[in-house]
């Protein structure tokens, strides 16, 4: 007996949206969260098990990385960059801005974990390393982000 | 930020911008991709109708008192779990209850999927589907236009598990002694919509 498809929207819209924007400029993200409802509506009469949101998080993922390779030609700016003519209008634009300077595999654990919430094994799963390294990448990356942070309010 | 939090707090996602996501998805969700069942939900005089489709059709319609929860959750059941709401694909059938509670006879022909009955009880909704607008018929009469004639119970089983109420005037089948009978939406919406068909004003 499953639920029906737009519980899990209702549920984890914003997670699945977190985890996009964390990973994604602004419009690209409004892509790769699209994408990832349409992809998991499309299988989720044949979804197993109990972890919907790692389920989620895991399509997300692939469909940013789909995103980045299909606009790897076309380098778009992500805003609040220092020498970018529109200043950042709040603290999670800084926050965007700071994660997209994150090395990937750093960005990535970032966001799965402190972003989504999701547990390092199942972040492990999602990036194809280690609970360990996750863990490892994510520690970094939240060091390295708040000397940004840093940097930025100031 | 705090000393607690390893990195600040996010704001809340802007419950526009989820909204504007979800239509994307909605608009995404069509062809291949469409849903098993897409849905809305309806104002309308005698409460909020939740209205939802396949793509052949309109086959569930429910009243509010059957609640929402319980109604997706019996069609993801019976018909498939990839279910969603996407109002505007709705707007056909959204503007026939406005046009049938505003007095409207037969307001359009609406593509129906009646797969949430079969047999017996299908069959009395063809028959239902052919009483007219502001006509009265007692269930010994509707069965007696059945193949089983002498079925009388079954066919008031079949009107109160009609998936669609209103669309499928289950409300015109009313007792041989003139009382109006049980009905899906309530006893008190079903003396209601006869006023309707028969002043062609809904009384409050």
């Amino acid at each position: 007996m499953r639920e029906p498809f737009e519980h899990v929207v209702t549920a984890h819209g914003e997670t699945v949206w977190r985890v996009c924007r964390g990973l994604l400029p602004q419009h690209d993200a409004e892509d790769a969260w699209s994408e990832t409802f349409v992809a998991a509506l499309g299988a989720w009469d044949r979804f197993e098990g109990d972890r919907v949101r790692g389920w989620l998080v895991t399509i997300a993922h692939r469909k940013a990385l789909d995103v980045l390779r299909a606009s790897a030609r076309t380098v778009i700016p992500e805003e609040g960059v220092p020498d970018s003519p529109v200043p950042p209008a709040g603290r999670d634009l800084d926050l965007w801005a700071a994660l997209a300077r994150l090395p990937d595999g750093q960005r990535a654990a970032v966001v799965h974990h402190h972003l989504a919430g999701l547990p390092y094994d199942e972040v492990a799963a999602v990036t194809g390393t280690t609970p360990a390294a996750a863990r490892k990448a994510a520690s970094d990356g939240v060091r390295r982000l708040r000397t940004l942070l840093v940097l930025e309010d100031a | 930020m705090t000393t607690a939090a390893p990195i600040p707090d996010l704001p809340p996602t802007p419950p526009a911008l989820l909204d504007r996501l979800h239509e994307r998805l909605e608009a995404r969700a069509v062809g291949d991709a469409a849903p098993d069942v897409h849905y809305r939900t309806v104002d309308s005089p005698v409460g909020r109708l939740l209205v939802a489709a396949t793509e052949a059709g309109v086959a569930r319609v429910a009243f509010e008192r059957e609640g929402e929860e319980a109604v997706l959750q019996s069609l993801a059941d019976r018909i498939g779990p990839r279910i969603l709401r996407t109002p505007k694909r709705l707007d056909d059938a959204a503007r026939w209850f406005d046009a049938y509670f505003a007095g409207a006879h037969d307001p359009f022909g609406l593509p129906l999927d009646t797969r949430l009955a079969r047999g017996f009880r299908l069959e009395v909704l063809d028959r239902l589907r052919q009483v007219p607008y502001g006509e009265r018929v007692s269930y010994a009469a509707l069965a007696a236009r059945t193949s089983s004639p002498k079925a009388v119970r079954a066919v008031g089983t079949a009107c109160a598990t009609n998936p669609l109420p209103l669309v499928i005037p289950c409300h015109r089948v009313t007792r041989s002694d003139g009382s109006v009978g049980a009905y899906l939406g309530g006893p008190e919406t079903k003396v209601r919509l006869l006023a309707l068909e028969t002043t062609g004003a809904l009384p409050s």
